[in-house]
């Protein structure tokens, strides 16, 4: 999503993206034009005119869980993004009953907050394990 | 949601109970609920816009995605690099 019209997200798809991507970009590029959007979201630079580079998860029930938002010139890590797409898809599967620690990755520890947990949780996870130090 | 035929004449980026004619004389406690901050664990506001997919011109809804994960994602611009 940005403010250019879909006309352009047209041309930058077939003359650019689809060179590195095979078949071209597989989601909707939506146009912002006007950034309506963009400032309920807050995410609209009214000096620039433009929308930065805001990034949100939204669960099935409409429920915004996540967003990260960047000045223009850093790009973002998708990897990241799947990570905690992830993350949260274990946590509501658990019905809210796991939590995924820093530095989480699939297949990793994962931790079942209760009162035994309080002051414990040295006991079940340390920063060496994901982190190496 | 109905496909639009590419043309001149083509719907623009509308958020969900806004009022398209800008903004409206209102009183202080109509303009907080509408002010809708948004949050991690608020809703988050719906809208429609128009968008090119799949080799088409088509208008989104984000409400359309319910029941599935959205990632939303705005960027400065097209042709930006990064």
């Amino acid at each position: 999503m940005s403010v250019d019209s879909q006309f352009v997200h047209k041309i930058w798809n077939d003359v650019e993206l689809s060179r590195m991507v095979e078949g071209g970009v597989p989601f909707a590029m939506a146009s912002d034009s006007g950034g309506s959007i963009g400032r309920v979201y807050g995410v609209y630079s009214e000096e620039a005119g433009v929308d930065v580079r805001g990034r949100f998860l939204i669960d099935p029930d409409g429920v915004i869980q996540a967003m990260e938002v960047l000045t223009p010139p850093v790009g973002r890590n998708v990897s990241e993004t799947l990570r905690q797409i992830q993350a949260y898809q274990l946590v509501r599967k658990s019905g809210g009953t796991q939590a995924t620690p820093s530095g989480w990755k699939p297949g990793g520890k994962v931790l079942n907050p209760n009162i035994d947990l309080v002051g414990n949780v040295w006991k079940e996870w340390n920063p060496k394990d994901v982190y190496g130090k | 949601m109905t496909d639009k035929k590419a043309g001149c004449s083509v719907p623009s980026a509308k958020v969900a109970n806004s009022d398209s004619e800008g903004l409206p004389v209102q009183t202080d406690m109509v303009k907080e609920e509408k002010s809708m901050t948004v949050m991690v664990g608020k809703k988050a506001p719906d809208f429609t816009a128009p968008a090119f997919h799949k080799g088409e011109f088509k208008q989104v809804k984000l409400s359309d995605h319910l029941g599935k994960w959205v990632a939303l994602c705005f960027y400065p611009g097209d042709f930006t690099f990064v």
